[in-house]
């Protein structure tokens, strides 16, 4: 292999080229800052990736090209292993072939999300292996040693990034030779795959025998990296907090964890044991501090203030000098804000005219609820537009009722809107609903990704679309509109209240291509030709 | 830059359109091509959408942290005038602030290439070369941008060793 030896490279892009590196027959996933470009990567380095209608369907894609003896990967940010959580917890039962990496890239901080889970949680609960790089060469590393730990114990494993690892270049400096890639081919293993109770009961055991000796091979051989300082101050950290404090604290001892589930607990005993103040530094939860208390090793943990938002080297040296003076708030920036002449905007001015109740989600067009809109009165998590919105049409008078609107984006509508219609049809209020699909032919605040509305691949090239009108129509919504609202904002909030004022279930696609995207999907459909 | 394990911060701030990254990439870009250890850091995301955009770039023998502590930044580099407030206090107390007003009026009036004017004067405080500078521009921007933006970049180059040897840094 002739390649560059040294690349300076996101931690995104290096998880991709060590799955280009690995042979990884599969990368599938939904877009989701700070994770969208791994796939895009993947794709510009050859491999074969694919956008999902969102995160368990893209697992699940996962799951059955690791069954059939090939390597995969599914990336997504933290929110999304939430949607996928169901297979992760019963894929660790069934186990895999081919090696599976689920790649979760939280963002403590909420740079780009709307909670700053720590997803360190779900490896303990679902009894998933997991590994925490702290930079790019550790992404790249972590990559190609997940899929030996997945296809030698035949687990999946976790890769566990943060939006500093995701989104930071730092070098890297890739193997000069591929991890040859297995053959796939169909091993029927009905009692490992099919998991009925009968048969997920030993399974369930079989995967703690596995867990048991991940841990004593993480114990020995593990990616923990000690580092012998003065023994005054010992740090027991993993991820982008390692790096924080090795600049916090260069003369400490640091045990620096790469897999922090299932842990190497004699390790960090053996290293608690000669150290002073043996302290654990990590961003998020307690995770790390917990685990090694609960196993009766004495440390010391951050105070409760710096569970939020992420670390750095400043709060990390406040840590350490038990400082818990509150810290002066980050300077206001200037907001972010819908683009002048977004379609979106015609749009929530005109819901705020007809003073909506709007039930909102996750886009670009959550920024509807900033100034000069304020046109948003919910948000909860992707697809939440519709369920919410039908509940507070159950449960407000019916006055109020009438004014509810659930609002949702395409790639939205897509990823988890589809079954909230379903419940409109199924439950519909006793004043009806309008649901408003804002298609802007793009997920734009990924950064302007195709999905199955677009009826484009990843890499652009035409495939099988799903059309939302047709869709709804099938359904058996009473009213289905699809308008530009930009030809005339005063048609589209008229529309708006027409339906309101029905008391029927109603749909309206508001079509207009984002003004970034549009030069760019005129280029998609003029190579692709005339549509059949 | 004297001493090989010292390490040079540089945040460069601005507005999401303004090419924050693009001028925090070619800085990057400069100190890789020289064999330095190289960290450059920023958020994504909802800051695209006109907001506030800043991206730390640190460089030097062995660098930890992707992100430049507070008070630490050698050069705060700004592609926005507005844009000082949010940034004020990643400024180290003796380190140098660049921004559009002190480049020449035309340069400064090219909103698109602002970033590469300000990379050029920030450039004349750097110890790479010119020909250093003008491989990582051609590495960062795609070639038909090549020529228009290594005149500004030179342009901007000439107006920050003009500032430098004026003693106003």
């Amino acid at each position: 292999m002739n390649r560059p030896t040294r690349q300076l490279l996101s931690g995104d892009e290096a998880v991709a080229l060590a799955a280009r590196d690995a042979g990884v027959a599969l990368g599938t996933g939904y877009p989701g800052t700070p994770s969208t470009e791994i796939l895009e990567t993947f794709d510009a380095l050859g491999g074969r990736a694919q956008w999902a209608p969102n995160e368990k369907v893209a697992l699940e894609v996962a799951i059955g090209v690791a069954f059939a003896g090939a390597r995969a990967i599914a990336t997504m940010k933290h929110v999304g292993l939430n949607v996928a959580a169901d297979p992760l917890f019963t894929v660790a039962y069934t186990g895999v072939r081919g090696a599976l990496i689920v790649v979760t890239a939280d963002d403590p901080g909420m740079a780009s999300s709307q909670n700053e889970q720590d997803n360190r949680h779900f490896a303990a609960a679902a009894g998933v292996p997991m590994l925490e790089p702290s930079d790019s060469q550790e992404a790249y590393d972590f990559t190609l040693s997940a899929i030996e730990i997945s296809e030698r114990w035949g687990v999946p494993v976790l890769l566990r990034l943060t939006t500093r690892v995701c989104h930071s270049k730092t070098i890297v400096q890739p193997r000069q030779s591929a991890l040859e890639a297995p053959a796939p081919a169909f091993e029927r293993n009905i009692k490992a795959r099919v998991m009925i109770p009968a048969y997920a009961r030993p399974a369930h055991r079989r995967l703690r025998a596995k867990l048991a000796e991940i841990a004593a091979w993480n114990q020995t051989s593990g990616p923990w990296r000690r580092i012998d300082g003065n023994p005054a101050l010992g740090i027991i950290t993993s991820g982008i907090s390692f790096v924080h404090a090795r600049e916090a604290a260069p003369e400490a001892s640091v045990l620096k964890l790469g897999m922090t589930y299932p842990l190497p607990m004699e390790t960090i005993r053996q290293f608690a044991a000669g150290i002073e103040r043996p302290m654990v530094i990590e961003e998020g939860d307690p995770y790390l501090a917990e685990a090694i208390r609960a196993a009766g090793i004495t440390v010391e943990a951050k105070p409760e203030m710096f569970r939020f938002g992420e670390l750095d080297v400043a709060r990390v040296r406040r840590i350490l000098a038990g400082d818990t003076t509150p810290e002066a708030p980050p300077a206001p920036g200037t907001p972010p804000n819908l683009c002048q002449g977004c379609p979106h905007r015609i749009v929530f001015a005109a819901l705020k005219e007809l003073d909506c109740i709007v039930s909102g989600d996750i886009g670009c067009y959550s920024l509807g609820v900033l100034p000069p809109f304020e046109a948003m009165d919910t948000l909860v998590c992707m697809g939440a537009a519709i369920g919410v919105g039908l509940g507070l049409r159950h449960a407000l008078p019916a006055a109020d009722a009438r004014r509810v609107v659930s609002v949702i984006g395409d790639s939205t509508f897509v990823h988890s809107g589809i079954t909230g219609l379903v419940e409109m049809i199924y439950n519909p209020p006793a004043t009806g609903h309008l649901l408003l699909i804002l298609d802007n032919g793009t997920t734009a605040m990924t950064g302007l990704q195709e999905h199955p509305g677009t009826g484009r691949t990843l890499d652009h090239e035409r495939t099988g679309k799903v059309v939302f009108e047709d869709l709804a129509r099938t359904l058996g919504v009473q009213r289905v509109h699809v308008v530009d609202p930009t030809l005339n904002p005063a048609a589209f909030r008229d529309l708006v209240k027409e339906c309101l004022d029905s008391g029927q279930l109603s749909v309206i696609v508001a079509r207009r291509n984002c003004l970034l995207a549009a030069g760019k999907i005129k280029e998609y459909e003029r190579c692709d030709g005339p549509a059949e | 830059m004297a001493l090989p394990n010292k390490v040079t911060n540089i945040v460069v701030a601005g507005l999401g359109g303004q090419g924050v990254l693009t001028a925090s990439d070619i800085i990057a870009g400069v100190a890789f091509a020289r064999g330095l250890d190289v960290k450059k850091s920023e958020v994504h995301g909802m800051s695209q959408r006109g907001g506030s955009v800043a991206s730390d770039v640190r460089f030097g023998g062995q660098v930890f942290s992707p992100m430049v502590p507070p008070g630490e930044a050698d050069f705060l580099v700004l592609l926005d005038q507005d844009q000082l407030e949010p940034n004020r206090a990643a400024l180290a107390p003796d380190g140098v602030l660049l921004h559009p007003g002190m480049l020449d009026p035309v340069t400064a009036a090219n909103q698109r290439s602002r970033n590469v004017a300000l990379a050029g004067m920030l450039s004349a405080w750097l110890d790479f070369g010119e020909r250093e500078w003008i491989d990582a521009i051609r590495a960062s921007l795609p070639a038909r941008h090549h020529e228009s933006n290594i005149q500004v970049f030179k342009a901007g180059r000439a107006a920050g060793q003009k500032i430098r040897n004026g003693g106003n840094s």
